[in-house]
């Protein structure tokens, strides 16, 4: 029998970017909040300590600060003749687990999606006609781009993210991107340093008459205090961002920006190393009651709220829906349902260069240290005669050569022996890469349910997802890839190699933590299971925070427009939720 | 590490909570691992959990025939010459014996529960046995292998024969006796990957001994400010490498 505790005003699932963000908000607006967080609790001195944090094995290789399976682990296949077997070990991408979330070891790329992303269908059907769009499940988002623009900012001035602004109320900037919608003002911090690589390779580009920018990035150019009063520190460019915490307060996460303000406030709670089995709903189904939660000693815990807030990692938030029985589970043979629908990935690519005489400094980096071109991203180019949507932008991010992971050597190189070594020992120096990072479109293939045999350490079913890469994708990123190989001629290196994109998505090589879609926003009930606020249609007192939201994936990191649908969701949670509870949009 | 910190927010917790009796439920959670934390940021001087150095002498899991066959391997698959010493004096198989007796052998963190299904190589490692089950049966099946083709162990072969066997493991030639779910393979990827991982980690898990391997590349190691290097393009980096523990 669970033990009852006293009520909350609201109570959020997961203290990790969003999570850290909702439980600001609504505390500010005077909400009494409590966050019930899985993993640990993790600061930068003790968890991420100058002193021993660049430690590739431990981090980067054994993952500490990743969620492990044996916590939760998810079941996958390519498709429904498959029978989906559990990822024992995660491999294509590492989920976070703990305070911070997956923002404590992210790159720190942070990108808005563009209108054209808010309103994929629609722009993409007038522009080419509702013919080019079949056999994908796009859809508008049910939000717009003026409406967002500001909580994108938002996000930019809590983090500090450095970068420079390539369209201004309308007005294109020289020097950043002039794809990007536009901004109502500049981002808070100049751009990152850039080291040789990404500077050859925006001077190679820029000659062929492509627009390279300055990654807008999360690791900071200079010193900034925040509108919390909570202050980052510059970069080091020590290399030790992804997989890795910031031992020096400069890669913008909960830890830096929010949870020195967050933790001393006295309406604000959070209950570590505590793990949320469901969200206990009336028994008409349309209201949640509580959240039934274990602490590490097995203890079951009721913990009830006038609103509960979902801001696990997004594939989490697609799991707990459907273990609580929060919206309809999608039906891939029949196209109906919404939890689970429309879960997209990331279609990548990469290109390797090989020179003689250089010094690249590889180990010189940070996780969105570099430059990026979107000429070819999104709908930024004209598909009028070519057989898909979407697109891809191309980068050369130099986020640190550390050496298990990071030793390039030719294609035809043995893997072992001393030829190996001696290959080994003169690329390292020698070598740089860019890549390609595509969108992802849905189709009704593709998505996230219970797995039918397979449970967590509690006896719940795991996830599991059924997903390869579309054939719209595949052409994509191939006629990217194209793209690429003509790039990469131009850098007159001594030898170079671009990857194509296969069917059959692995689940070994790590690829991008880019997980998005399964609980998608919208304005039609029948295919978004959360409205344009991110609360469920089905159950009002519940939103839905995060990638999970997503109606696709574009081809940029996620983490900017997360973040900015999570003060989205705050500011309609506190300016009219609250005044009136109930579903903010008519079903 | 946390203790204090943990202790401090209980106490604070139980202060609160005496003047509210209806959390009084709540205690027993908080003598609970669960943490609650509120009204402050937790903080206890010195923590943190650092690494702790391996101990370089014996063998941890290895038996002594395994650990000389492992022994014959790295150096096989990371030979001496003038740019390093081989994998052996680089301590890439102490690495592996105290991987394989700590966590990461014990597949602690990994997802181990039933049924064990063959799949798909896109579906990654499906067998029930740890890393450290995957090298004992892995040892054994080359040692059978090398005893019916050579009569001797593989430490006892030449370096040709040697790089002969594991060429045949790493293009799929020879096929060992292992068990359905762990492919010869499987087996020659983990001890490749281990090997690496051993020749390139910080020297404190017990290989790179030197920083063998990044002096050869230039990597500078647990270096952690360029500032005063990212402008100097194509310049290269003055400094030698430094470890966690502070070998230079």
């Amino acid at each position: 029998m669970a033990r009852l505790l006293p009520k909350r005003d609201a109570v959020i699932i997961g203290l990790g970017w969003t999570g850290a963000i909702l439980a600001q908000q609504l505390t500010e607006a005077g909400l009494n909040v409590v966050a019930i967080e899985r993993g640990p609790w993790r600061d930068t001195a003790s968890d991420f300590n100058i002193a021993y944090i660049q430690d590739e094995l431990r981090y980067g290789i054994r993952k500490e600060l990743f969620l492990q399976p044996a916590v939760e682990a998810m079941t996958m296949r390519n498709n429904a003749a498959q029978t989906a077997l559990p990822m024992r070990d995660y491999g294509s991408f590492l989920p976070g687990h703990g305070v911070g979330g997956a923002g404590v070891h992210w790159n720190g790329a942070s990108w808005r999606f563009w209108d054209g992303d808010l309103q994929i269908r629609s722009q993409l059907t007038r522009r080419y006609g509702a013919k080019k769009l079949t056999g994908l499940q796009l859809q508008d988002w049910g939000v717009t781009w003026n409406e967002l623009e500001h909580s994108f900012d938002q996000f930019e001035y809590l983090c500090g993210i450095s970068g420079k602004a390539g369209n201004l109320k309308g007005q294109i900037q020289a020097g950043g991107n002039p794809f990007e919608s536009p901004r109502s003002r500049g981002y808070p911090t100049p751009p990152m340093k850039m080291s040789y690589a990404p500077s050859l390779f925006a001077r190679t580009v820029t000659e062929l008459g492509f627009h390279p920018f300055p990654t807008p990035s999360a690791n900071l150019s200079t010193a900034y205090v925040n509108p919390l009063g909570v202050a980052l520190g510059q970069c080091t460019y020590c290399g030790f961002c992804e997989r890795f915490g910031c031992g020096n307060y400069s890669k913008a996460s909960a830890q830096t920006t929010i949870l020195p303000v967050l933790m001393r406030k006295p309406n604000f709670e959070a209950r570590t190393e505590c793990e949320v089995l469901k969200i206990n709903l009336t028994p008409d189904g349309k209201h949640a009651r509580s959240v039934t939660y274990l602490d590490a000693q097995g203890v079951e815990y009721e913990q009830p709220g006038d609103m509960v807030l979902l801001c696990a990692y997004g594939l989490m938030n697609v799991r707990m829906m459907l273990l609580s029985r929060i919206g309809q589970p999608y039906d891939p043979v029949s196209g109906k349902g919404v939890v689970g629908r429309n879960y997209c990935y990331q279609t990548s690519a990469a290109a390797r260069l090989f020179f003689d005489g250089k010094n690249f400094n590889p180990f010189i980096g940070a996780g969105a240290l570099g430059q990026t071109m979107d000429d070819f991203n999104g709908d930024a180019f004209d598909h009028s005669h070519l057989d898909f949507v979407g697109g891809a932008q191309i980068n050369c991010i130099i986020t640190g050569g550390r050496p298990i992971g990071s030793r390039p050597t030719p294609p035809g190189t043995p893997r072992w022996g001393a030829k190996w070594k001696a290959e080994t020992a003169k690329n390292y120096q020698n070598s740089m890469g860019f890549a390609s990072q595509g969108s992802s479109y849905p189709v009704r293939e593709n998505y996230l349910d219970l797995d039918p045999t397979y449970t967590d350490r509690h006896g719940r079913p795991l996830l599991r997802m059924t997903f390869d890469f579309p054939d719209n994708d595949i052409a994509m990123s191939h006629y990217v890839s194209d793209r690429m190989e003509t790039i990469a001629k131009s850098f007159n290196a001594k030898s170079w190699a671009v990857s194509r994109l296969k069917k059959g998505w692995d689940a070994v090589p790590y690829q991008s933590t880019h997980n998005t879609g399964g609980a998608v926003m919208g304005a039609d009930p029948g295919t978004s299971a959360v409205n344009k606020y991110l609360q469920s249609w089905d159950v009002p007192n519940v939103f839905v925070i995060g990638a999970s939201a997503f109606g696709h994936n574009g081809g940029r990191n996620p983490t900017g427009t997360v973040g900015a649908l999570a003060y989205w969701a705050a500011e309609a949670i506190a300016t009219k939720y609250i005044k009136s509870p109930g579903a903010l949009v008519p079903a | 590490m946390h203790t204090d910190a943990r202790s401090l927010s209980r106490r604070r917790l139980l202060a609160s909570v005496a003047a509210v009796p209806i959390l009084a439920a709540t205690a027993d959670f908080f003598s609970a691992s669960g943490r609650s934390i509120s009204g402050q940021v937790p903080w206890s001087p010195f923590a943190g959990a650092p690494p702790r150095p391996v101990n370089p002498l014996g063998w941890y899991f290895f038996t002594p025939g395994e650990a000389a066959a492992v022994e014959a391997i790295v150096d096989r698959l990371i030979p001496a010459d003038h740019l390093t010493p081989g994998g052996k004096d680089c301590g890439c198989a102490v690495f592996i014996d105290r991987q394989l007796a700590g966590s990461f052998g014990q597949a602690n963190s990994l997802y181990t529960k039933a049924p064990f299904a063959v799949g798909l190589p896109i579906q990654g490692y499906q067998g029930d046995l740890t890393p450290a089950g995957r090298y004992r049966l892995g040892l054994r099946a080359l040692a059978d292998y090398t005893h019916g083709a050579y009569k001797k162990d593989f430490v006892q072969l030449s370096p040709a024969e040697q790089d002969a066997v594991l060429n045949g493991l790493d293009t799929g030639k020879i096929v060992l006796k292992l068990k359905p779910g762990f492919s010869t393979r499987e087996f020659f990827e983990l001890v490749l990957q281990n090997t690496m991982e051993g020749f390139f980690a910080d020297p404190l898990y017990g290989g790179n001994r030197g920083m063998a391997s990044w002096k050869m590349l230039g990597f500078p190691g647990a270096r952690y400010d360029y500032r005063d290097h990212i402008d100097k393009h194509n310049v290269r980096y003055p400094r030698d490498p430094v470890s966690i523990y502070g070998e230079a």
